[in-house]
């Protein structure tokens, strides 16, 4: 009681409701859905929560080839999707750097995207890239492009290119907000005296520009490998994982273990992988960003 | 000499000109479309050759969705909406209020264990809401609060504490503490002074986390799906996704109810758009 009132005690009290809400709702649960990713639990038969099986469900997924392939398509989609975005994110920040005139009105333009639910981005692109009524097919038919309508949806490989175009169209602002913030704050003496010394504009670029920039690139790398499980709401509403599994990514996949065929014990396991592989790119890029920072306070 | 070189000014000026447009044209098409498709009929989504502007305006689309017309029995997009609402702006002050005391805590005092427990608050962040909602789902039904908002709001306020702590945190670092000390030897209690010093001065970055906090709630649809059961509690996203079960062609009224969606989500963007970008990028650089 006396620790209570003590000014010790303070920070302690003040981050109690925090700490209180984060174990009760994540920490708490990771608990549960740990041992449960033990048993061979069913939401079907209540009493297999309390079966302990060992590593019977991790052994089975390692054996399963529908998983791995799920875990693979997730690691190249990450990868090629956060490339993309990074790529066009600096392009788009770069080009809007030289604008001066409506620039105010083109970066609220540019945030249109963060404000949509992934679920409706995912609706829109089933929308557009429909392959009977979609605008994408109706103007390339109309543009005499194209004869007959392409199946962007129904065709695995091209499924999957359409999912990578919505997930692109969604974050690469997050990117291109990011950056321009960063180039804004570039200071510019360095810049004139690259110029005077008689730089060209690439290397200016690439000795000066780029490097200011890093610290900027791995924060909205960081943010954004937060939540790369967005994907799984796009993906649920566009081809929720079809044709015949060709889209399925490893959080499709959980959720249809747990709540379609009821193996909540084999869905956790899965969570637990996925769980991993959402800290990892996040840690990596974190660990990028603390170097780059220091990288810059030296060179200050 | 100079005029060759400001010829090819002009040229690269018109490059990024037409960039910028192209960047921008992409950004606005789909948006647009899908606005332009929740005002008109079906016929004309339907229609060979492709009818670009709508002919017919209606907001039969809209009327449908609320039960207003005689055709179609309605959804219970009223409902949805309401839901969302209430758990969108609840989950948010709350988040708001808890993170704002935490961040507090972090940028004011120091004590033992201080960088461990960040990190343990940003990690957190980090588990995917999918796979957060296999367990949830176990234990809310057992504890009974499964398909209620208080199932939902509590969910959200944890997806939000973390990220409206990191902020704030970067946000009353910049305050310098010397402002609240003067104010207590002025005779202010450590509460009165930060309520009347440091609250107002962090007022930009909580309008940032407030937003941000917002739009997560509101957007969210893999923890929803699973932790809402019937209109006493079901969101926007989720009915939104309830809709292509239902009927696999209505286009038109699915765009009406992605307008609903967006809408609240942008008025809320305007309003506070100066600060999101300061929000955005203060954490992370100054660390």
């Amino acid at each position: 009681m006396r620790f209570l009132r003590s000014p010790r005690a303070a920070p302690f009290l003040l981050l109690l409701p925090s700490i209180v809400v984060i174990l009760a709702v994540v920490a708490v649960p990771l608990v549960v859905s740990f041992w449960t990713s033990f048993t061979p639990y069913n939401l079907t038969r209540p009493a297999t929560l309390y079966d302990f099986v060992g590593w019977r469900n991790y052994r089975r997924l390692m054996g399963n080839s529908d998983f791995w392939w799920a875990f693979g398509r997730t690691v190249v989609f990450i990868t090629i999707a956060l490339n993309l975005e990074l790529l066009l994110g600096l392009g788009l920040a770069l080009l809007m750097n030289n604008i001066r005139k409506g620039e105010r009105t083109l970066r609220t333009i540019m945030m249109f995207p963060m404000m949509f639910s992934p679920i409706l981005v995912g609706f829109m692109f089933k929308y557009l890239f429909n392959d009977a009524i979609g605008l994408v097919n109706n103007a390339l038919f109309d543009l005499h492009i194209i004869s007959r309508p392409i199946p962007w949806l129904v065709d695995g490989a091209l499924a999957n290119l359409t999912i990578i175009l919505a997930e692109i169209w969604m974050s690469t602002s997050v990117f291109a907000i990011l950056l321009l913030a960063g180039l804004l704050a570039l200071p510019k003496e360095p810049i004139e005296a690259a110029r005077v010394d008689g730089c060209n504009p690439w290397q200016v670029f690439r000795h000066i520009t780029l490097p200011f920039l890093m610290p900027f690139i791995f924060i909205a790398m960081t943010i954004r490998s937060l939540d790369v499980a967005r994907a799984y709401d796009m993906v649920r509403i566009m081809t929720n994982g079809g044709p015949a599994g060709r889209t399925e990514l490893i959080w499709t996949l959980m959720v249809r273990t747990g709540y379609q065929n009821s193996q909540m014990g084999m869905a956790n396991a899965m969570g637990y992988v996925s769980i991993l592989l959402s800290i990892f790119f996040t840690v990596f890029f974190y660990r990028k960003l603390v170097a780059a920072r220091s990288f810059m306070a030296g060179a200050q | 000499m100079s005029g060759s070189r400001t010829i090819e000014r002009r040229w690269q000026r018109w490059l990024i000109r037409a960039g910028v447009f192209v960047a921008m044209a992409i950004l606005c098409i789909p948006g647009v479309w899908v606005v332009l498709t929740a005002f008109r009929p079906n016929i004309e989504v339907l229609a060979r050759p492709t009818v670009w502007i709508p002919e017919i305006w209606t907001l039969d689309n809209f009327r449908r969705l609320f039960g207003f017309s005689s055709t179609q029995q309605g959804l219970p997009v009223a409902a949805y909406f309401t839901n969302s609402l209430v758990i969108s702006l609840t989950s948010t002050v709350v988040a708001l209020l808890v993170g704002m005391a935490g961040g507090y805590a972090f940028a004011r005092y120091s004590f033992r264990g201080k960088g461990a427990l960040f990190l343990a608050f940003m990690l957190s962040r980090t588990v995917p809401g999918v796979a957060l909602s296999l367990p949830l789902f176990i234990l809310w039904s057992r504890l009974g609060i499964i398909d209620t908002s208080f199932g939902l709001i509590l969910v959200y306020m944890a997806i939000n504490i973390p990220f409206t702590i990191w902020l704030t945190d970067g946000f009353f670092r910049q305050i310098p503490p010397d402002l609240s000390e003067a104010a207590q030897i002025d005779g202010c209690t450590r509460w009165q002074a930060f309520w009347k010093v440091e609250f107002p001065l962090a007022r930009a970055g909580l309008a940032s986390a407030g937003i941000f906090a917002f739009l997560t709630s509101w957007n969210e649809y893999a923890l929803a799906s699973q932790l809402t059961r019937t209109t006493a509690s079901k969101t926007m996203p989720v009915g939104l996704m309830d809709f292509t079960a239902q009927f696999t062609v209505d286009w038109t009224g699915m765009s009406a109810m992605a307008v609903l969606i967006i809408i609240p989500a942008l008025i809320l963007t305007f309003l506070v758009q100066k600060h999101l970008i300061a929000g955005l990028t203060f954490g992370g650089v100054k660390g």
